[in-house]
C-alpha cells in the first residue's frame, strides 16, 4: 500500500476536503498532474478540469474551475477558488453555458471577449464531464 | 408644565422607537454571528494565500514585474467599503473620514464605493466615482471580490491607476472595529520567515507567470476578506448602537414616567382644592 498524504482543498467560503489520500489528479496550466506522497515541493496554478481523488479503493470527482495549488511531500493544499462536487452541479445551466460560448467563440466579432468565452466554455465543459461522473 | 395628555403621548411615541431599535439589535446580533462565522472559515483559505504569496515574492524578490513596482501614474484607485444602510453609529462615517483626512489629493483619486453610504459621502464631496459595486455588500460572495479585483487590476494595467487600496473596517471582536487602510497594489509584503523556511517552493510555470496569475488571485481574497470583515463590523456596530438606543429609550421613560405621575398627582390635588374651597364657600 502507498503511503498517503494529507489533501487539503479550502475555497474561501468553505473547507472543500479534508482527509487522507493515495493520489490526486488535477489539470494545470502546465497539463494534467497526478501527485503521490512524495512529491517535490511545488506550486501549480489549476486549469478549469477535474478533480480526482483516490483514497484506497474509492474515487471522488470533483469540477475544479480556478486557484492554484501547494505540492510538498507529505501535504498537498489546494486554493480553489471555485470548485463543486458532481451533485452540486446543474447540468442543464453547464450545457446552456457551453452552447453560449461556443456561439461566442464562432462569431468572432470586435467586440467579444476570447480569452473570457474560451476560459467559460473550459469551465463549462469540466461541469458536464464532471456529471457525468456521478 | 406639559398637560398629561402631551407627556402620554410622548411617551407611547418613545416607546413605539424603542420596540424598533430593540428589533434591529436583535436582528443585528443574528447577523452578525452569521458573518462572524463566514469570516472565520475564510481564514484558512486566506492564511494558505498569504504564506504562498510571501514565499513566492521572497524568491523572486529581483524580478521585474509591473505588480511588484511603483507605477507611474499617480492616481490611486481606492475600494471604499461601507454599508448600504444607516443607523449602525459611526460606522460609515469612520470611513469617510479615514479617506477624507488622508494626505491625498482629492483629484489623484478614483474611488469604487462598495456600498451606498460611502458612494453618496464622497459624490457629494466631489470625489471622482469608478464603478458602483454596491449592490454586492448585501450578501458578499466570491464572485463579487473577483469581479471588483478584475476591474481594478484592469485599470492597473492601462495605466489608469497607479496605486489600489481598499478601505475597510477590521473587525476585531464584536466591540471593537477598526477603520482599516490597505495598500494591495504594488504588492509590498514584509518577509518575516528566516531563511531556510523560503527555499521550500518551486513554481511551475516559471515564477514570472506564477506572479502573473497568483497575485490577482492574492488581491480577489484580500477584497473578499475585507468585504466579509466589514459586514460582520458593520452588524457589530449597528448592535451597540441599537442598544444603546435602546438603553436611553428606557432612561426617557423613566423620566416621562415621572413627569406624568407628578402631572396627574398635582391635578387630583388640585382638583380636590377647589371641591373642598367649593363646598367651604356653600356650608
Amino acid at each position: 500500500m502507498a503511503e498517503k498524504f494529507k489533501l487539503t482543498i479550502v475555497t474561501p467560503d468553505r473547507e472543500f476536503f479534508n482527509e487522507d489520500a493515495d493520489m490526486v489528479e488535477f489539470n494545470t496550466t502546465e497539463g494534467e498532474i497526478g501527485v503521490y506522497a512524495g512529491h517535490a515541493p511545488l506550486t501549480v496554478i489549476v486549469k478549469p478540469g477535474i478533480l480526482t481523488v483516490t483514497q484506497g479503493d474509492t474515487i471522488k470527482n470533483a469540477a475544479l474551475h480556478a486557484g492554484f495549488v501547494q505540492i510538498l511531500p507529505q501535504e498537498v493544499t489546494i486554493l480553489a477558488e471555485i470548485i463543486e462536487w458532481p451533485s452540486e452541479i446543474d447540468e442543464e445551466r453547464a450545457a446552456a453555458a457551453r452552447q453560449r460560448a461556443e456561439e461566442r467563440l464562432a462569431e468572432h466579432g470586435s467586440n467579444v471577449d476570447i480569452a473570457r468565452a474560451q476560459a467559460a466554455l473550459m469551465r463549462s465543459i469540466a461541469r458536464i464531464n464532471a456529471a457525468k461522473l456521478k | 408644565m406639559a398637560s398629561m395628555r402631551d407627556i402620554k403621548r410622548r411617551k407611547s411615541s418613545v416607546q413605539s422607537t424603542q420596540q424598533i431599535t430593540k428589533a434591529m439589535k436583535l436582528v443585528s446580533t443574528v447577523k452578525l454571528q452569521r458573518a462572524k462565522g463566514r469570516a472565520e472559515k475564510s481564514k484558512t483559505y486566506f492564511n494558505c494565500m498569504y504564506d504562498t504569496v510571501v514565499s513566492m515574492l521572497s524568491k523572486a524578490g529581483d524580478i521585474n514585474h509591473p505588480y511588484l513596482k511603483p507605477s507611474v501614474s499617480a492616481r490611486k484607485a481606492v475600494i471604499v467599503i461601507t454599508a448600504n444602510r444607516g443607523l449602525a453609529g459611526g460606522y460609515n462615517s469612520n470611513i469617510v473620514k479615514l479617506v477624507r483626512d488622508n494626505d491625498w489629493n482629492k483629484e489623484d483619486l478614483i474611488i469604487y464605493p462598495v456600498g451606498s453610504k460611502g458612494r453618496d459621502a464622497f459624490a457629494r464631496m466631489g470625489y471622482e466615482l469608478g464603478e458602483d459595486y454596491s449592490a454586492a455588500i448585501e450578501e458578499p460572495i466570491y464572485a463579487d471580490a473577483m469581479k471588483i479585483s478584475n476591474q481594478v487590476l484592469e485599470d492597473f494595467a492601462t495605466g489608469r491607476v497607479g496605486e489600489i487600496y481598499v478601505v475597510y473596517t477590521g473587525f476585531k471582536n464584536t466591540v471593537t472595529h477598526t477603520p482599516t487602510l490597505l495598500k494591495l497594489l504594488p504588492v509590498k509584503i514584509e518577509d518575516k520567515r528566516s531563511e531556510e523556511d523560503k527555499a521550500v517552493l518551486d513554481f511551475e510555470p516559471e515564477t514570472e507567470d506564477a506572479v502573473d496569475l497568483i497575485i490577482p488571485k492574492y488581491i480577489t481574497s484580500l477584497i473578499y476578506g475585507a468585504m466579509i470583515e466589514s459586514v460582520a463590523s458593520e452588524n457589530g456596530a449597528r448592535m451597540q448602537a441599537m442598544d444603546s438606543a435602546t438603553s436611553n429609550a428606557d432612561e426617557m421613560i423613566g423620566k416621562l414616567s415621572l413627569l406624568y405621575n407628578r402631572a396627574r398627582q398635582s391635578s387630583i390635588t388640585q382638583e380636590l382644592t377647589e371641591i373642598i374651597a367649593g363646598a367651604e364657600a356653600i356650608s
